[in-house]
């Protein structure tokens, strides 16, 4: 046949199991992951304003859940997701400058996006019990 | 040269249609410009929203969303956060699924779902400001 390959021939991504795991490695998985757990946020987040737009009786249906053991966890994952998505989408949005990208530089960067996710929810959670 | 056809078919008349589709780089600039807009409105809405609404009541809700600012600001942040979640995603569909009924439909849905619950969201924040 001519032409190039048919796409599902085409080649793919390096395989997980070939990589020793590092810093970088994870702070790039860990982007998808954090991205894909905020596509369901973001569904969330919709339903939530469409819930207040829909009047109290609908909102008093969603609105308990917040306060619970479970919702409390879902909002705080949500947040670390955002923080670790946020830092380390700025740490791309400066890759794409071409600067940043030595080995030492992106590990160091990569473990700033980690600790940044672990800090943000904390420190959120710091603000709205002691804070202002 | 595997046929009579194709020998007759210049270099270039085998290779069009069958390599990218030129659309790559507005799929990269997209990502890029809603990500930069992005990490201006989602800390603003996860700090200002969680300090002026706490426990999720219905009130309190309500008087967020009806001050002006804060409408407007949350209308950018459900345009750029779901068209940005739909671009992000369909790059993971690309990469991990090959199967092409799976492919194109997951495709679909990625495109379809983001905007219902963008025009649901956004009539959601209107409704609430200028509604009955």
């Amino acid at each position: 046949m001519a032409g190039a390959p048919r796409p599902e021939d085409r080649p793919i991504s390096p395989h997980l199991s070939v990589w020793r795991w590092h810093a970088t490695m994870a702070s790039s998985i860990l982007h998808r992951f954090s991205g894909i757990g905020l596509y369901g946020a973001a569904i969330l987040f919709a339903f939530w304003l469409m819930a207040a737009a829909a009047g109290q009786e609908t909102y008093a249906q969603i609105a308990p859940h917040f306060t619970t053991w479970y919702g409390q966890t879902v909002l705080y994952l949500i947040v670390a997701a955002l923080a670790y998505h946020l830092a380390n989408g700025i740490r791309h949005l400066v890759f794409d400058t071409g600067m940043g990208l030595t080995p030492t530089d992106a590990d160091t960067s990569a473990w700033f996006a980690i600790l940044f996710a672990i800090a943000a929810p904390i420190g959120l959670w710091a603000l709205l019990s002691f804070g202002a | 040269m595997s046929g009579p056809t194709t020998r007759m078919r210049s270099a270039l008349g085998r290779v069009r249609h069958h390599g990218a589709s030129g659309e790559g780089t507005g799929h990269f600039i997209a990502i890029r410009w809603t990500s930069i807009a992005l990490a201006l409105l989602a800390p603003w809405f996860v700090v200002s929203a969680s300090l002026a609404i706490r426990d999720g009541g219905y009130l309190a809700t309500i008087d967020f969303l009806t001050d002006p600012f804060n409408a407007v600001g949350t209308i950018l942040l459900v345009i750029a956060s779901l068209y940005h979640m739909s671009l992000g995603m369909q790059e993971v569909i690309l990469d991990y699924i090959h199967r092409p009924f799976t492919k194109v439909a997951l495709l679909l849905i990625n495109a379809g779902v983001p905007l219902v619950l963008g025009a649901g969201a956004v009539f959601a924040v209107l409704s609430l400001n200028f509604g009955v």
